[in-house]
C-alpha cells in the first residue's frame, strides 16, 4: 500500500507529500530518536509525538516511508522545511499512537 | 572505484544542522550505487557519531573514506572524553542533559547503535583531551 493510500485510509492530514509511489512496508512507534534510527525498519510508517527538526534527519537516515505526528502534534517550521527539502512524507493525526498503530496493522498487517 | 574521501566539520550544540553531514554521505553513497543496507548502516553509525559530537564535545570533524569493499568513518573531537568506556557502551546509559533528552536524544543508544551497525568500532578517548571513533562498514561483494 502506498503512503498516499495509507494516509487516505487513516484520514491523515498531509503536510508534505512524497512522489506517490513509495510503499509502506511496516510501522514503528517511538520518540527516542536513537531508538528509532536503530530499529525502525526501512519503509516504515513512523508514528511519533516528537516534532523537532531532528525527526527529519532520523526519517531520512533510517529511510522510513512516512512520518505521522500523533495526538494532534503539529510540525515545527524547521521540521516542515527539512521535510520539504528532503522530500519526506509528513502527516499529522488527531489520534494517539496506539490507535494509529492498530489501524495501520489492520491495513498492512 | 578509486578511494573517495569526504570531510565534514560538525558544529557543537547545533541541533538543527545535526544530521546534515550524515545525510550528505548517504546521498553520495547512493549516487555511487553502493549496497542499500550498507548505506543504511553507515548512515545510522555516522548520525549517532555526529549527534555525540554535537551533544557532548562542542563539535568535531567527520571523515568518511569510501573504498570498493568498505566504508570507514573517522570522527574526532576535542571534547571532555569518555571516563568510563564500559558504562558508556551500555544500552540506556547517557550523560546527556535534560534539554537534550527533551529533543529525543540521550536514550543511551548512541554507542550501542554504532557497535551494532558497524563491522568494527574502535574508540580512543582521553579525559580532558577528546575522542576518536573509527568505524568500518563492509560493503558486500
Amino acid at each position: 500500500m502506498t503512503v498516499a493510500e495509507v494516509a487516505k485510509k487513516l484520514n491523515l492530514t498531509c503536510h508534505v507529500a512524497d512522489n506517490g509511489k513509495r510503499q509502506v512496508e511496516g510501522g514503528y512507534v517511538g520518540d527516542l530518536l536513537s531508538w528509532v534510527i536503530g530499529r525502525a525498519g526501512q519503509g516504515s510508517a513512523w508514528v511519533t509525538i516528537m516534532s523537532n527538526p531532528n525527526v527529519a534527519a532520523v526519517a531520512m537516515l533510517a529511510d522510513t516511508a512516512m512520518i505521522i505526528l500523533a495526538e494532534g502534534v503539529q510540525p515545527d517550521e524547521t521540521l516542515l522545511a527539512k521535510a520539504r527539502q528532503h522530500k519526506l512524507a509528513l502527516y499529522t493525526a488527531s489520534e494517539g499512537a496506539y490507535e494509529l498503530a492498530w489501524r495501520l496493522h489492520e491495513l498492512i498487517g | 572505484m578509486d578511494k573517495l574521501h569526504l570531510h565534514y566539520e560538525v558544529e557543537g550544540n547545533d541541533f538543527i544542522a545535526a544530521g546534515e553531514a550524515s545525510g550528505q554521505v548517504k546521498r553520495t553513497l547512493r549516487q555511487l550505487g553502493i549496497d542499500f543496507e550498507a548505506i543504511r548502516r553507515c548512515a545510522i553509525c555516522m548520525y549517532e557519531g555526529e549527534i555525540n559530537m554535537v551533544v557532548h564535545a562542542d563539535g568535531g570533524t567527520a571523515d568518511v573514506v569510501v573504498e570498493k569493499d568498505k566504508i570507514t568513518i573517522i570522527l574526532e573531537d576535542q571534547g571532555p572524553g569518555i571516563s568510563d568506556m564500559e558504562l558508556a557502551m551500555q544500552e540506556g546509559y547517557s550523560t546527556a542533559s535534560q534539554d537534550v533528552r527533551e529533543l529525543g536524544f540521550g536514550a543511551g543508544m548512541g554507542l550501542p547503535n554504532m557497535k551494532k551497525y558497524s563491522d568494527s568500532l574502535e574508540i580512543e578517548s582521553e579525559v580532558g583531551k577528546g575522542t576518536k571513533v573509527t568505524m568500518v562498514i563492509c560493503i558486500p561483494g
